[in-house]
């Protein structure tokens, strides 16, 4: 019996110690940049093993039923920016989207100009990376498309979309690098669900590229830039989450 | 494990040869990533902790688990809530004191996650680097598994060991607390032999799939993985349920460890030495 207490009293005194140890410990050898940067490399490897396995795969595409009977909107809902505001109230109608950056022949586009483009129109489902899921029909023209008018310059790299809402106060901004930007599905969406952008959804205008999760998906998009390289934007690591939140540049898992 | 066909049965009291390099590397290896995946893997249940099924599910939808907090009265608890029945959690889910004394509101308290302050974006990166750990060291345990007979040997169920009456017995004799002892305590039993394999070709290859099954990449290029499960919400569940099946399993293995002489077995695992217990007098 005594043993028994003894074990038990063991078990105990361990547990209590491994939890004092462990979770403080675990949280300190986050702090040793090394430790921290082999994990974060982590993310390179997903990048590879998911463009060798599936470069050009599309992203699945759901029926009409399938879709989400309210589809959550997630970071800024809305936008502050007296421009913005202004654009809202005219319904965009004299809004314009720049592309420009490293590219032949810089382009505004009106949100008319945008809608009469071929269009593609996919039923997806967006991921966020808190775990939720919805599902929404997006519209508009391919992103390939308007790179293809612009002409890509050859050291462009990346494209970076500047948003016009400011989160907790600094820019939203993101960046995917040229396998998604002339990826078949990636669009910009003017449309959901069959209507024009709500303002919580992103309107006029937001990027949609499928495989990867939501905070990749910038929205209120007012300007496209072509780099060859994302360092000396906001905090260099090519958006928002990525700078302020530690998230991963990569999202597709 | 000494194969009795060619090495002559040993007694018990003997020094045996039990575990091999690779099982015993793979055992401690899983020992630490087990628990970085748990602890994260609770971190990042954290930022939406609701269960659905099906493909898709938010906040509109319905969760079939759900865990929270909620003003009642005058005061404010915290609750898990299943299939819409509710449990006061206060003080471990939902509402809980931290380290430092402020009331937090999030799902699992700071002491079951890594990190231990509230942080998605540092429960991933800990969660998807050591999710390779797991990955690739159960490909490779298997496979070394195969080659080199461990599955055949040790973890084949025979069909005589099928049988109910032998099933019976077994759990019989586990009920009682009576272990075997001299040479068939080299062999598995059929209840160590189905957690074992349960765990083998169940719950680690499960929980890998519902994990890919999460990503959007993966869903791209193997969107069976997600159909399978009925969508990524259901593979989420799925997900969630395995790791308490693991918790389960972790929990029923240290208790069988501390029954049957915890220093012998913690040896065995650590040099591959074990020690067979006597036979009992009659």
């Amino acid at each position: 019996m005594t043993l028994i207490v003894s074990r038990r009293g063991l078990i105990r005194a361990g547990a209590a110690g491994a939890g004092s140890l462990l979770l403080p410990g675990c949280d300190r050898l986050f702090d040793n940049s090394t430790f921290r940067e082999t994990l974060e490399s982590g993310e390179n490897l997903h990048r590879v093993t998911q463009r060798v396995l599936g470069r050009n795969a599309l992203a699945r595409e759901y029926r009409e039923a399938d879709m989400s009977p309210a589809f959550r909107a997630n970071g800024s809902r809305e936008v502050t920016d007296p421009a913005y505001r202004q654009h809202l109230a005219q319904g965009f109608a004299n809004w314009s989207l720049m592309l420009g950056g490293l590219v032949e022949h810089p382009l505004t586009l009106s949100l008319q100009t945008l809608r009469d483009l071929p269009q593609r129109r996919q039923i997806t489902r967006h991921d966020c990376v808190e775990g939720w899921s919805a599902i929404g029909q997006w519209q508009g023209p391919r992103l390939g498309l308007l790179l293809d008018m612009a002409r890509l310059r050859p050291q462009a790299r990346y494209l970076v979309f500047h948003c016009a809402d400011l989160y907790h106060g600094r820019p939203y901004y993101e960046s995917i690098d040229m396998v998604d930007a002339f990826h078949p599905q990636t669009i910009l969406a003017w449309a959901m669900n069959g209507k024009p952008l709500k303002e919580a959804h992103g309107a006029p205008l937001r990027l949609r590229v499928e495989r990867q999760l939501g905070y990749k998906h910038a929205k209120f998009v007012a300007r496209i830039e072509a780099v060859a390289s994302l360092e000396g934007i906001h905090g260099g690591k090519g958006g928002y989450w990525e700078d302020n939140g530690a998230y991963a540049w990569y999202a597709g898992i | 494990m000494i194969d009795p066909a060619v090495s002559p049965a040993p007694q018990g009291g003997e020094l045996v040869r039990r575990h091999r390099w690779p099982t015993r590397l793979w055992h401690w290896t899983n020992a630490v990533t087990l628990l970085v995946m748990l602890m994260s893997g609770l971190m990042i249940f954290n930022a939406h902790p609701r269960l659905y099924w099906g493909e898709y599910g938010a906040n509109y939808d319905n969760a079939w688990l759900k865990v929270g907090s909620a003003r009642s009265g005058g005061g404010e608890q915290g609750y898990i809530e299943i299939a819409g029945h509710r449990w006061n959690t206060t003080g471990t889910l939902g509402l809980w004191t931290d380290g430092d004394g402020q009331v937090q509101r999030r799902a699992f308290p700071y002491w079951a996650t890594i990190p231990s302050r509230y942080s998605l974006a540092i429960g991933r990166i800990w969660h998807l680097a050591f999710a390779w750990v797991l990955a690739v060291g159960l490909l490779l345990y298997l496979a070394w598994a195969l080659i080199a007979g461990h599955i055949r040997r040790d973890i084949h169920i025979t069909r005589a060991e099928w049988r109910p009456s032998h099933l019976w017995h077994d759990i019989r004799e586990h009920a009682r607390l009576r272990f075997p002892t001299g040479a068939s305590a080299l062999r598995y039993s059929l209840l160590q032999k189905l957690a074992y394999a349960g765990v083998l070709f169940g719950l680690l290859p499960m929980m890998i799939l519902t994990g890919l099954a999460m990503s959007p990449g993966t869903d791209a290029w193997a969107p069976l993985v997600t159909e399978v499960f009925g969508g990524r919400q259901s593979a989420r569940s799925v997900h969630f349920l395995c790791a308490w099946g693991l918790v389960g399993f972790f929990v029923l293995h240290i208790v069988m460890v501390v029954l049957a002489g915890p220093l012998n077995e913690v040896r065995s695992m650590v040099t591959g030495w074990y020690r067979l217990p006597r036979e009992r007098r009659p």
